[in-house]
């Protein structure tokens, strides 16, 4: 097995140094009755690298690799592209084979990026601290909602129809435990009033913008209201991108910024793994949840990184922790703030305007189409459209003719916003695309 | 010395006098690196992207006012900068990582190629089903493959890491309770556990009541017997404990917790140990995460990602969480409405968006079709031989608390050989950086004094552990002999000498500032 390097004679020696027959000797305390013989397991032996790849590569052909066809699917996730330096250097062996940075004197590679990405990660947010990074985008938001009802001691926690459902469904899971959450109904394209469910029991209002329908909100009005109650404004951002265009959440008011990272640095991935990006106030610091990496000294007096501020951790603080979160998503994190660096200010700003025009152009073309309506009225590159059949046959029609339109809103919402199909476009799709969904689009609801 | 016949020293004599200041501050290979914000300029970018105008007609009045503040860099300075930071890391790539509980074995490659396979990788999660057969193929496939290995019936593939893992595990174990009409607040963890363990337990809304450990490393069984009660949801062990050692009366401890009407939850951290030998269905488990970066070795990324799917049981399967994954006539079909749920199937809930760590699927499937079940039994068996060796070399110069059995995959240690030497095991640690390895985990399991807990995995051939052993002891003597200096200075071969942690919590500084606003601040 070419990666086990003992041989037979090894085994033999390393056996008596330790003065037993054989290997069975130190598994005696496992019960007899528990080992299993080796022709138990209905699993095939060891294979070599030749046959492994073919059959995993024959099994990847059986999906539609989103470069291979017109490609239009968001929803909380978006096809970018990502710099062919980024992926080479995440593979470097010290990043990527390294362990949780816990000795900081041979580990200051991943905590001078960790630090650069909190400090990327709070500069886009418009807020003053970021974490090191959490598993995605929705657990960040469950993670926000129960830091929400810490900060006010207040446990009930308001979720706006336009919350990407499986967010809003994650934050239930995890939030129902300690308190209510109410989920207001969605409202495609327009922004719902939501200041009338927020009470003195409140302890926060989750607003996503852009929403999963596409729709670019004002959240000032929402944080006016919430901290008119002592409630926490938390905005999701699940097309990080837009932050290169649009305003910040941090300078809208929001008091917990948590995004989905996954579009800058990251592949699609069938869903993961992706990065949740969590950055808040100074003053909330101490009831952050995830990993934090700090500046200091060492002995010499020259600067460095340590991870800090563990006493909220699990590891220290075990049932009282803030979080029961271990890992973080550091390579991620890693892929995120090498693209991020390779943007810069004005490669990000020209990547959003990029992003806005091929969407508004796309948007343009398809409610031409007779019978779409354009649902999403203020969008940034993503959008809602009403079609006269429902969106999931059209979109499984589409499919078969090499066209991705979009994800159907019914596939978030069951058996609602039947018609609704939901329309990304990044700087990956070409005018040959766009053109392509517009005839396909134009011929299955003909 | 000796000279060349250019009358070159060859090799290190006086010109090792005392550190030569350079000019550049850089020393060899070792350079130093400011940070991503100290470089750059404005207007400079690593990506071409031609620069088209947007209207703000469909923006609603939201367009951003104020610049970022992201430096800006060409291709070439971004490469160099990651570069440089990346040779300030210890990796497993470059040497001997044996962080007891960690698993740190071999990352092959051929499974990050896997992953990057488009048919994995550039598909979206909620593209049509029928166009992510492929996709949905490997997770049906990883899906029999841990079943199988677990002797378990069913298996959650969406939580996101190993304390993600628990947390879906407890949650089914919460769903269960409730479905059978019973309050059952209290969980029972032992003291030895990781401590996400009392964490999920709190935070899946459990009480956490502790259970002492034995003298000899192993869990009071007594003890837990006699905390058991009507009013305890489940026990939570890990099996090998982090000890290192297996818990022998496991079977006993299940029989008692589910007579008690409770469930029996194993942490999985440790199932490197006992893979392809033992099936833990067969051991009367409920509920088991499985850190497909640990056993199963995706890469750790430097803390992430993990993946960490949770077999259930019989009793536990009904509640996993969506999607579900099934297979019918058309192929696999993700389930993720619970209008359309099979008979039986009662959700928990939702772990996260979209179905799992896929990445992680690709690079954990590759592994076990490399290594088949044959191979994974011997990689476990390699891994408890290979600790127990390290054991074996060192238990006569460093302390071994519970060293007179063999141990499973890690060997743990306490600080006793170092009494009276005024070396700790921070000090011992940081003296093997200068000797070029990575320490073992510090201070865990708390049950011991000084813990120091080794997990060399199957990875390290004969001749790299009889290195490690050579060193170690050599440390040890150095330390009994009293030269002090050498741990208390350590680490000195390294890009940072001891950082100063303390200083980090007391007046913490989380992110860059512009040297402006930072004195505005202050």
């Amino acid at each position: 097995m070419r990666y086990l390097p003992l041989t037979q004679a090894d085994r033999a020696a390393m056996l008596s140094r330790i003065g037993v027959d054989g290997v069975d000797a130190l598994f005696r305390d496992v019960p007899k009755e528990a080992v299993v013989g080796r022709a138990r397991f209905d699993l095939p032996d060891a294979q070599g690298e030749i046959e492994v790849s073919r059959l995993l590569s024959r099994m990847a052909a059986k999906s539609v690799a989103a470069g291979n066809v017109a490609f239009f699917c968001g929803a909380g996730a978006y096809r970018h592209h990502v710099p062919a330096a980024v992926d080479h250097l995440i593979q470097r062996s010290e990043f990527l084979t390294s362990y949780t940075p816990y000795q900081p004197e041979i580990a200051q590679g991943t905590l001078q990026y960790l630090f650069e990405f909190q400090t990327q990660v709070a500069l886009l947010t418009g807020m003053e601290v970021a974490n090191a990074s959490l598993y995605d985008g929705s657990t960040a938001t469950a993670e926000a909602v129960l830091m929400a009802r810490r900060v006010t001691r207040k446990s009930k926690a308001v979720l706006s129809g336009g919350l990407h459902r499986h967010y809003a469904e994650t934050v239930e899971t995890m939030a129902e435990i300690g308190g209510e959450v109410v989920r207001a109904t969605a409202t495609p394209g327009k922004a719902e009033d939501l200041a009338t469910l927020i009470d003195d029991n409140t302890a926060c209002v989750v607003v996503q913008s852009p929403d999963v329908f596409g729709l670019v909100r004002d959240m000032k009005p929402i944080a006016a209201a919430a901290q008119a109650k002592g409630a926490l404004l938390i905005v999701v951002v699940t097309e990080v991108v837009s932050l290169g265009l649009l305003e910040s959440p941090g300078a809208m008011g929001a008091d917990i910024v948590v995004a989905e990272g996954q579009s800058i640095g990251n592949g699609l991935n069938f869903g993961g793994p992706y990065v949740g990006l969590f950055a808040t106030r100074e003053k909330y610091l101490r009831q952050m949840p995830g990993r934090l990496v700090g500046e200091t000294a060492d002995t010499v007096g020259r600067r460095g990184y340590v991870l800090t501020l563990s006493t909220r951790e699990q590891h220290i603080r075990r049932e009282k922790a803030t979080s029961n979160i271990c890992t973080n998503s550091g390579l991620c994190a890693l892929a995120f703030t090498i693209h991020l660096s390779l943007l810069g200010e004005e490669g990000l700003a020209r990547l959003a305007r990029a992003n806005h025009a091929r969407a508004s152009g796309l948007a343009d073309r398809l409610s031409r189409i007779g019978g779409v309506t354009l649902v999403t009225p203020t969008f940034f590159n993503e959008f809602a459209l009403r079609l006269p059949k429902p969106a999931a046959q059209v979109v499984d029609a589409l499919a078969d003719r090499n066209v991705m339109a979009g994800v159907p809103a019914s596939r978030l919402f069951p058996r609602e916003h039947e018609n609704l199909l939901i329309v990304a476009a990044t700087e990956t799709n070409t005018d040959e695309d766009c053109a392509a969904l517009e005839v396909a689009l134009t011929e299955v609801l003909a | 010395m000796s000279m060349n016949n250019q009358g070159r020293p060859t090799r290190a004599g006086e010109a090792s006098g005392p550190e030569l200041g350079t000019i550049s501050g850089d020393r060899g290979l070792d350079h130093e690196e400011p940070l991503i914000f100290e470089l750059g300029r404005p207007g400079h970018s690593g990506v071409d992207i031609s620069d088209v105008q947007v209207s703000d007609a469909r923006l609603g009045g939201f367009k951003r006012r104020a610049p970022i503040g992201l430096p800006g860099l060409s291709e070439p300075e971004v490469v160099r900068h990651y570069v440089r930071l990346s040779r300030m890391n210890y990796a497993i790539d470059s040497g001997l990582y044996p962080l007891g509980s960690c698993t740190m074995k071999h990352n092959p490659r051929l499974n990050e190629a896997m992953a990057r396979l488009p048919g994995f990788a550039d598909v979206h999660p909620l593209q049509p089903q029928k166009t992510v057969q492929g996709a949905l193929t490997l997770i049906g496939e990883l899906m029999r493959w841990l079943t199988t290995l677990t002797g378990m019936p069913a298996v959650a593939m969406s939580p996101k890491a190993g304390a993600h893992g628990e947390l879906c595990g407890m949650l089914a174990i919460r769903a269960a309770i409730a479905a059978k009409g019973e309050r059952r607040p209290r969980v029972l963890v032992p003291e030895s556990a990781h401590g996400t363990n009392p964490a999920t337990a709190a935070f899946a809304g459990f009480t956490v009541d502790e259970i002492p450990a034995k003298g000899d490393g192993h869990v009071d069984v007594a003890a837990l017997k006699a905390k058991l009660g009507s009013d305890v949801g489940a026990v939570m062990l890990t099996n090998p404990n982090t000890c290192g050692l297996f818990e022998k009366p496991i079977r006993e401890i299940a029989d008692a917790v589910h007579a008690a009407g409770a469930y029996f939850y194993c942490d999985g951290a440790n199932f490197n140990a006992i893979a392809g030998r033992v099936r833990p269905g067969d051991l009367g488990v409920d509920a088991m995460h499985i850190n497909l970066h640990k056993t199963f070795s995706t890469p750790h990324g430097g803390g992430g990602p993990g993946a960490g799917p949770v077999v259930l049981s019989e009793r536990l399967a009904p509640f996993a969480p969506l999607p579900l994954l099934v297979h019918d006539a058309e192929g696999f079909r993700l389930i993720e409405d619970r209008a359309e749920l099979p008979e039986g199937a009662r959700p928990f809930g939702r772990m996260s968006a979209f179905h799992g760590q896929m990445g992680m699927f690709v690079r954990a499937l590759a592994y076990m079709l490399s290594h088949g079940a044959d191979g994974i039994r011997q990689a476990s068996e390699d891994a408890v031989l290979s600790a127990n060796y390290i054991l074996a070399s060192l238990k006569d110069v460093m302390s071994a608390p519970f060293g007179d059995g063999p141990c499973m995959h890690e060997a743990l240690f306490d600080d006793s050989f170092l009494e009276g030497t005024g070396v700790t095991t921070l000090d011992f640690a940081k003296a093997m950086i200068d000797e070029g390895y990575h320490p073992m985990t510090m201070y865990f399991p708390l049950v011991v004094h000084g813990a120091m807990l080794i997990e060399p995995t199957e990875s390290e051939s004969k001749e790299s552990l009889d290195r490690f052993i050579h060193v170690l002891r050599g440390l040890a003597a150095e330390a009994k002999a009293g030269d002090v200096e050498r741990f208390q200075g350590a680490p000195r071969f390294t890009p940072r000498r001891r950082l100063d942690e303390t200083a980090a919590a007391r007046k913490p500084v989380l992110r860059w500032k512009q040297p402006e606003l930072k004195r505005a601040a202050e």
